[in-house]
């Protein structure tokens, strides 16, 4: 067994959090410079600049992307052969959180009980999210999600039969309808299969890849290529203004499911997709 | 780009059009869920509201907090549609100009017009670039609602679009027809 301290995976926790609300993604950032070249909208092209000019003053000036620095969900994978020692896992992680958002200026969004709405004050909890899998090492990812984009988010059961095409239109639509407040250019997270919570699940964790790196099945890869160009070709455009820019990247992740469904979850994300990870 | 000071008047609001690109400076009140329901409720009770809704405007914003030496941390636009519900009694108290992100139910809309007032896109998710448009930023009303409190913020050349101008027209619509 290889000895991880839980110190450890909160001090990666708090790192990653102020990485991940200061720099913006590469991947993102280069679509965006991209985007920017194609646009011939003047308007098109003006927004796009503010982002780009956005991530390089943020990162400079060590100031949060967007002032919704989110809930942050974050994605454990245990390596079945390392132990965890040193106290609390959840409290490490939460700690790490607390701290980040304490000593980053980050915007506390999270609050208690969500119908007496009071703010912890923290940020925390965190949504955590633990897989156990081959080997020693410990993969951390944080996602800080904003909720003008999360709030768009569908999940739909579908049935076994769906024709692909009908499964495409839920998810052009989620996105085209998500409109301007979502803050196009989009990036969308889609979840296929497993049941009705590991669908969203999927959906979420899909955010993380690169979005120049599609799915590695060559169906699923031709689909993301798809909805992504249905996307655009709507003409939303940046903040919804018009222009070919609606979507920057299309992410899916697949699982088995039942023979009596087809569960798709559609996470929105917005131009600030942010997240950060490393291995311990 | 057409400059307008703050407080808005309506006679320099008047001819705006939906599309325009206006630089605001001088007072704006943040305000988002939690502060407007708090003064929808003071105004069904017919008590006095904290800010002073006369010729004022309101970002839909909830800033980051700001480092030593800034006057505001991270402070872009919040969805406004979420707002749609309370703001109407706002504009029938005075309430001249709103700043947020997304588009407005037709009686956002209808209230603005018929009272002559504004309602302005910020680029959604550049908050620190706008940032850099606030010269100060005080705590006024709710500070127990931390980034939801009410601030009174100073910007100086704050970029914004005309969403919704005073005759109704709304830049979405525009949009939509273009596409179609």
């Amino acid at each position: 067994m290889r000895k991880i301290h839980v110190s450890k995976i909160k001090e990666t926790v708090k790192k990653l959090c102020l990485k991940a609300n200061f720099e913006l993604r590469k991947d993102i950032l280069c679509a965006l410079r991209a985007a920017e070249k194609k646009e011939k909208s003047p308007r098109a092209r003006t927004i796009l600049k503010e982002i780009i000019e956005n991530a390089e003053l943020a990162k400079k000036k060590r100031v949060a992307i967007c002032q919704d620095t989110g809930v942050v969900s974050v994605f454990l994978e245990i390596g079945r052969d390392a132990a965890l020692t040193g106290g609390n896992l959840e409290k490490a992680i939460n700690s790490g959180v607390a701290e980040a958002y304490k000593e980053g200026y980050l915007r506390k969004s999270v609050v208690g009980d969500p119908f007496l709405r009071k703010n912890t004050g923290t940020n925390t909890p965190s949504v955590i999210n633990i897989d156990v899998v081959e080997g020693s090492r410990v993969r951390i990812a944080v996602s800080p999600k904003g909720f003008g984009s999360e709030n768009k988010s569908r999940i739909k059961m579908f049935n076994p039969t769906a024709p692909i095409k009908e499964i495409k239109k839920f998810i052009i639509d989620t996105a085209v309808e998500a409109g301007p407040s979502a803050c196009p250019p989009l990036v969308l997270g889609v979840g296929i299969g497993g049941t009705f919570d590991k669908a969203a699940h999927l959906a979420k964790k899909a955010l993380l890849r690169p979005i120049n790196k599609p799915n590695p099945n060559k169906r699923i890869k031709i689909l993301e290529k798809d909805i992504l160009k249905e996307i655009n070709a709507s003409g939303m455009g940046p903040m919804g203004l018009g222009g070919k820019t609606t979507i920057l990247g299309v992410n899916m992740l697949e699982y088995p499911t039942h023979i009596a469904g087809l569960p798709v979850a559609v996470n929105i994300s917005c131009h600030a997709t942010r997240s950060a990870e490393a291995v311990l | 780009m057409i400059k307008l000071k703050l407080p808005l008047s309506k006679d320099a609001i008047k001819s705006l059009k939906a599309g325009d690109e206006v630089s605001l400076s001088g007072t704006i009140f943040t305000a988002r869920d939690a502060a407007h329901q708090r003064l929808s409720e003071l105004i069904k009770k017919g008590k006095r509201l904290p800010i002073d809704l006369a010729a004022s405007c309101i970002y839909y914003a909830g800033p980051t907090p700001a480092r030593p030496g800034m006057a505001i941390g991270s402070c872009g636009p919040t969805t406004s549609s979420r707002m749609d519900a309370f703001t109407p009694a706002l504009i029938d108290r005075g309430l001249m100009g709103m700043i947020g992100k997304g588009g407005r139910s037709s009686d956002v809309r209808n209230a603005i017009k018929k009272h002559g007032a504004v309602y302005f896109l910020a680029t959604g998710g550049v908050g620190a670039l706008l940032a850099a448009k606030v010269k100060s930023s005080k705590v006024i009303a709710y500070a127990d609602l931390g980034t939801e409190a009410i601030h009174r913020l100073v910007v100086e050349d704050f970029p914004v679009i005309v969403g919704i101008d005073p005759k109704g027209r709304d830049i979405y619509d525009k949009a939509k027809r273009k596409k179609a």
